[in-house]
């Protein structure tokens, strides 16, 4: 089993290439240093819970049947904050929307029906898609991006149901995950994923413009808005991109 | 009753949410312009959430340990280091600047 087999790219140079052996391992370390990394969250969010007045099952219902990190801070910071139940489940709508996008974009990398189509749009979420499309879509026929998904829905679902029930039976106690820098962690491995898509004019007029956006709404409107409406820069870019491919006879550098 | 109601509530919404992606019919997709807008948008929502977490505590856009550490990231990630040491990266240079009080 070679670490490595030599392939030819476009300019007609040797390259090595991963084995899918490597890229397998490498695919499950990332899977479970994201999960390791997310269920420190999980604690806080099973104190948070808890400390709100919910009971454990109700924080472990959460976590099982929500699942998405962001909506389910928001639902109990509001309900936290004296919101009413009303607010709490539009808060966590709106922070759970994304989600659309995510799933709507991994259809046609993850191809699946049935019972396992229920099981996949319940674990798409930010971690598991950013892993799903890091590796590039037709990486080994797409397995690699595969993989990247399903390991990592497992390895954060798994992590952050145990973490959920730790925080929630401890209210603990492990201190604030902010004093080891997991919020800055937890932003670089989003952005590691990000960064390897974006190749092109047309991505990185998305992920900039996404980010600005998002930014310049930030102060004005209330939190998941800001970054549903980085959706606008996708669709502007998309569009553009889409018409500059469709003019007959200027090929684009950008074109795939 | 109320509180089983909002966590039952928010979970299917949520999850109806997720769901409803996944539902749309794939030729849909076929179509040139929404195929790029649909390739961009991930792209764009998470590029987003970075600079929101990087940038932002709640409504409040503020510069603290996590800009430099992010800094820091990208700049490993420059030098194609590999993922665990990003993050690690990130995570040190936050982890030891708030140690010293040297940022938020």
């Amino acid at each position: 089993m070679g670490y490595f087999s030599l392939a030819i790219d476009a300019k007609g140079t040797i390259v090595t290439q991963p084995t899918w052996e490597i890229v397998r391992a490498e695919t499950l370390r990332k899977a479970l240093s994201i999960g390791v990394a997310v269920s420190i969250y999980g604690v806080s969010f099973g104190a948070l819970g808890t400390t709100t007045g919910l009971s454990v099952a109700q924080t472990q219902c959460l976590s099982l049947l929500m699942f998405t990190g962001a909506s389910q801070f928001a639902l109990v910071s509001t309900i936290a904050a004296g919101g009413t139940a009303y607010a709490a489940i539009a808060a966590a709508l709106l922070l759970g929307t994304r989600n659309a996008a995510y799933s709507l974009r991994m259809a046609p990398i993850l191809k699946v029906k049935g019972l396992k189509k229920v099981l996949a749009s319940h674990v798409t979420i930010d971690e598991s898609t950013a892993m799903g499309l890091a590796p590039g879509e037709n990486v080994f026929d797409g397995r690699a991006a595969r993989l990247g998904f399903w390991s990592t829905a497992l390895s954060v679902f798994v992590l952050w149901n145990i973490a959920t029930f730790i925080g929630a039976i401890t209210v603990s106690a492990i201190g604030d995950p902010k004093s080891f820098g997991l919020d800055a962690a937890i932003s670089a491995g989003l952005f590691a994923l990000v960064w390897p898509q974006i190749k092109g004019r047309f991505p990185l007029v998305a992920s900039l413009g996404g980010a600005l956006v998002a930014l310049i709404l930030t102060p004005w409107l209330p939190a998941g808005i800001p970054v549903l409406a980085a959706a606008v820069v996708a669709a502007v870019a998309g569009w553009s991109w889409a018409k500059e491919i469709s003019v007959p006879n200027e090929p684009s550098r950008d074109a795939l | 009753m109320t509180m089983w109601l909002t966590v039952l509530g928010g979970s299917l919404g949520c999850y109806l949410l997720k769901y409803v992606g996944a539902a749309i019919p794939e030729s849909f997709l076929e179509n040139p312009f929404v195929k790029r807008v649909v390739m961009l948008l991930p792209i764009s929502l998470l590029s987003a959430l970075v600079a929101v977490q990087t940038f932002a505590h709640g409504q409040t856009l503020m510069l603290d340990a996590r800009v430099p550490a992010v800094a820091a990231a990208t700049v490993a990630l420059w030098q194609k280091r590999s993922f665990i040491t990003v993050v690690l990266t990130a995570a040190i240079v936050a982890g030891t600047l708030r140690y010293f009080g040297l940022a938020q």
